[in-house]
């Protein structure tokens, strides 16, 4: 409550931090007309990850919140990519030794058409 | 009558900031369960990825807009909130509130042009998780935005105002899916 | 971590008159944890006879295949596959959890860390309100047209997601929708406990003055929270494959029915640890009262339930061995799933040692804490053979399996249930319950106990296959015929189920106003819980305790009596 110079501050930060975002999510939606795979990439998901650590860091407030907060929510993110990790092999794969997919050939060789 | 309890803060987070952070980490690994699938899914089928090409990427990047001003509307909020002025946190989560309700109506619309033009939930597997990811965000946003007007209503009378935190955390959050969301859905190889 | 410690006003409820109660507000929607925390003692006791009805008509059906059960009638096949399904889905998640996790977190939490009731006591409420809910909607779901869900509790496509093939589509559906809402009653109270244990610390309480089996609860309630979102996520992908015609797991339509596994399991295997670590809890606390004796490396114990909790997350696809997994997956798999049994064993030995040396008093909660630790050792080692991918390929779906699991759960659901009832009895009920009585249940339910078990071991060993409702009709997947070893388990199945006719008596005469007052603290042990009444009144304490110690001083030496309390200036 004492700090009214940082919260002038800070409220022309969330409206440029809102600009910032918006700029980005234009940047993300004009990345797949430049038609390279890489960039589509980069611009789709480098960007989403920037915009949510822009939201969570500046609106969310995990900047000053206490250490273990963000902790807690990254462990839950790493989880998601053990699961990953562990079910990747098996469900991105449309064939293994002894066994197909035989739906998932069927769409590669005639994509449906609506 | 909030019990004594309630008013500790031996973790150094208020209670019920503590509590919003715990509940944000389960909705994390809840969406990370589907998304995670999804994503397993989309980089090992190219045949998905021609199914995303029929999304509409000019309504769901309107709508990531709509979303992202509603998360500043709800972090000014808080910041009105925090001033102590109880009706102008109140009059920002009504914008919040709607955006949320645009957001809906956008979708509503996106839906029933996908739905007409056969793009149903069991036409593949893409769109099955496609209305599935993004209604179980939507159900997200109709909660949210339920409680939000609760927050409001209370806030009004400049009561309970630590809550416009509350939910914005929360809101944020169903933000920050809809970030991940869009890309996924959306924007086509 | 700042560990503010506020001058808070320490007195509880004193300030403002409550009026008479009535039934309804007092019994039916409290927003007391003690009165929640009996809610769901209840219930999770209640469902765990039915579970146990089930059981006995099972296994009636095992020894004497085609008898008329009595109580029940002939066991159709698809009445086979609806109680052996329903029997693991009550006694995890309307038995074990409820129990371990909701009635003794509810109830112990804020009287152990001092505080006069959980943070969010509405919250508490609704969360029991939708575990009841869960409850109704998993009992109307053995009663609707095609009978109970019958695709085992782990509910794997297409069986599950088929009605053609499950022949129980309404019931399957209700089922998970049971289940789904058992999670979120779960994933609301969860809240409630590690925010209380986190923030609502009485003065004085540091992180290690926290009492092991608040520790245990807590960090169980994170495992939940972290584990069951994918399965969320699964559940909602099954119900619509269920209802709608979406293939998410429907191998013909593009789907892949391991999805669903790898979502299970990612859940499924934390969630042994979940019910676990509340039993081992229970077990600590016990062992230092009844040893008189100061808990041996409880930071250790702390630490290394953490990495428990971790490592229990990279274990999972152990139960997909021969799923057609991936075998260089399952060398992984195999390979944390080893590792795993460390922490737990050095657990173990962090109760033997707490033990030696220790002034042993063989009550009867002891007796359940010390019979806790030998069953579970057991049923930890038989998962080693289980863990090696290699082994596993002969043993899986056999007997051994199924043995193997019920020496972990049992000790965990039952023999953990009975030594925390047992021990917080006289707080709960204000009486003391009848010693003799008591320890003529525990030993006729542990010798029956194994006499059910180790049979069950000896015909997996055999090979033979798990739910199959007639090995008459099928003596290929029998193993080999050793009717007498099932009848043996059977009979000695109906002598455990006898017994715990005796806990029901003791309950009775002991909860009685005419026994004697059990005191505030009968077992003269440290922890908070044991200066408030018996039962502690609403607020639990006129003033609400500081700290000056931790949980487990006894035998201080210098000091007159054996025990120091944790409230008590030095």
């Amino acid at each position: 409550m004492s700090e009214h110079a940082e919260h002038a501050e800070h409220e022309v930060s969330y409206v440029k931090v809102w600009a910032i975002l918006l700029c980005l999510l234009v940047v993300s939606i004009l990345g797949p007309f430049v038609g390279i795979k890489l960039v589509t990439l980069i611009t789709a998901f480098g960007i989403a990850i920037v915009k949510a650590y822009l939201v969570a860091k500046n609106f969310m407030h995990l900047n000053i919140e206490p250490r273990y907060a963000v902790y807690l929510l990254v462990t839950m993110l790493v989880f998601m990519l053990l699961l990953f990790a562990g079910s990747a092999p098996d469900i991105m794969k449309r064939e293994g030794r002894n066994w197909v997919k035989p739906a998932v050939h069927a769409e590669a060789q005639a994509p449906a058409h609506h | 009558m909030r019990p004594i309890a309630t008013t500790r803060i031996a973790a150094g987070i208020p209670t019920g900031r503590l509590a919003v952070w715990w509940v944000v980490a389960s909705e994390i690994v809840i969406f990370g369960g589907l998304l995670v699938s999804y994503i397993m899914h989309r980089l090992a089928r190219p045949e998905f990825a021609e199914q995303a090409a029929h999304t509409n990427v000019w309504l769901g990047g309107f709508n990531t807009f709509v979303l992202l001003t509603s998360s500043l509307s709800a972090v000014l909020a808080h910041k009105a909130a925090v001033g102590g002025d109880g009706p102008k946190a109140a009059k920002l989560l009504y914008a919040t509130c709607g955006g949320a309700v645009t957001f809906l109506v956008v979708k509503a619309f996106e839906w029933t042009a996908e739905i007409t033009h056969g793009y149903t939930i069991t036409s593949s597997t893409f769109w099955s998780f496609y209305y599935t990811a993004a209604g179980l965000h939507a159900l997200h946003v109709i909660a949210g935005a339920v409680i939000m007007l609760i927050v409001a209503e209370t806030a009004k009378r400049n009561l309970e105002l630590h809550r416009v935190e509350l939910i914005g955390i929360y809101w944020h959050f169903v933000d920050i899916v809809w970030i991940f969301l869009f890309p996924l859905l959306y924007i086509a190889k | 971590m700042a560990e503010s410690i506020p001058a808070d006003a320490t007195h509880g409820h004193d300030d403002h008159h409550h009026a008479e109660q009535s039934f309804w507000s007092k019994y039916v929607f409290s927003t007391d944890h003690k009165m929640i925390a009996m809610q769901y003692m209840f219930t999770g006791m209640a469902m765990g006879l039915i579970g146990g009805f089930m059981a006995y008509v099972f296994r009636m059906q095992l020894a004497f295949p085609g008898i008329d059960v009595p109580g029940y009638g002939t066991v159709t096949p698809g009445d086979y596959n609806a109680l052996i399904t329903n029997h693991g889905a009550i006694m995890i998640f309307w038995v074990a959890m409820p129990v371990l996790i909701a009635a003794f977190g509810n109830y112990l939490i804020p009287l152990m860390v001092g505080c006069d009731d959980m943070v969010f006591p509405r919250i508490n409420r609704l969360s029991y309100q939708i575990f009841l809910l869960s409850a109704v909607v998993l009992i109307i779901s053995l009663f609707v047209p095609g009978g109970g869900f019958g695709g085992a509790w782990t509910a794997y496509p297409p069986l599950s997601a088929k009605a053609e093939y499950s022949l129980t589509g309404l019931g399957a559906s209700f089922w998970l929708v049971a289940v789904a809402l058992e999670f979120v009653a779960f994933l609301l109270g969860g809240i409630n406990f590690v925010t209380t244990a986190m923030n609502s610390r009485a003065p004085g309480m540091k992180i290690f003055d926290i009492p092991i089996v608040v520790w245990t609860i807590v960090v169980a309630s994170i495992l939940f929270m972290a584990s069951v979102g994918p399965l969320i996520a699964g559940a909602v992908m099954l119900f619509m494959d269920q209802n709608i015609g979406t293939a998410f797991f429907d191998p013909d339509k593009g789907g892949d029915p391991i999805l669903w596994q790898h979502l299970f399991w990612f859940f499924g295997h934390p969630e042994v640890y979940v019910v676990l670590l509340p039993a081992m809890g229970i077990t600590a606390d016990i062992m230092c009262v009844f040893a008189r004796k100061k808990m041996f490396a409880y930071k250790t114990f702390v630490y290394t339930m953490f990495g428990t909790g971790v490592l229990s997350f990279t274990v999972w696809a152990h139960h997909q061995f021969v799923a057609g997994i991936d075998p260089r997956m399952a060398n992984i798999f195999t390979v944390t799933t080893l590792l795993i049994s460390i922490p737990i064993a050095e657990m173990c030995f962090i109760y033997i040692a707490t033990l030696y040396g220790g002034s042993i008093r063989l009550t009867t909660p002891m007796l359940w804490a010390l019979a806790f630790v030998a069953e579970f050792l057991i049923g930890g080692v038989t998962g080693i053979f289980l863990g090696a991918s290699g082994a596993d390929i002969y043993f899986h779906d056999t007997y051994f399996v199924l043995a193997h699991f019920h020496y972990t759960f049992f000790p965990i659901a039952i023999i953990g249930t009975f030594a925390g009832f047992t021990y917080w009895f006289p707080k709960m009920f204000g009486k003391m319950m009848n010693e003799t009585l008591g320890k003529i249940h525990f030993w006729g339910t542990i010798i029956p106990f194994n006499c059910i078990f180790i049979p069950l071991f000896i015909l997996g060993g055999a090979g033979q296959h798990r739910r199959i409702y007639n090995f008459q009709h099928y003596p290929e997947l029998a193993g080999a015929d050793m009717q007498d070893l099932r009848i043996f388990a059977t009979t000695s199945l109906l002598v455990m189920l006898a017994f715990q006719l005796v806990f029901f008596y003791n309950c009775f005469i002991s909860w009685n106003k005419k026994q004697k007052d059990a005191g505030k603290n009968p077992w003269n042990a440290n922890t908070l819980e044991w200066t408030a009444e018996s039962p502690p009144p609403h607020g639990n304490w006129p003033e609400l305790p500081t700290v000056y110690r931790g949980p487990y001083e006894y035998s201080v030496p210098g000091r007159e009596e054996d025990y120091f309390p944790q409230n008590v200036p030095s």
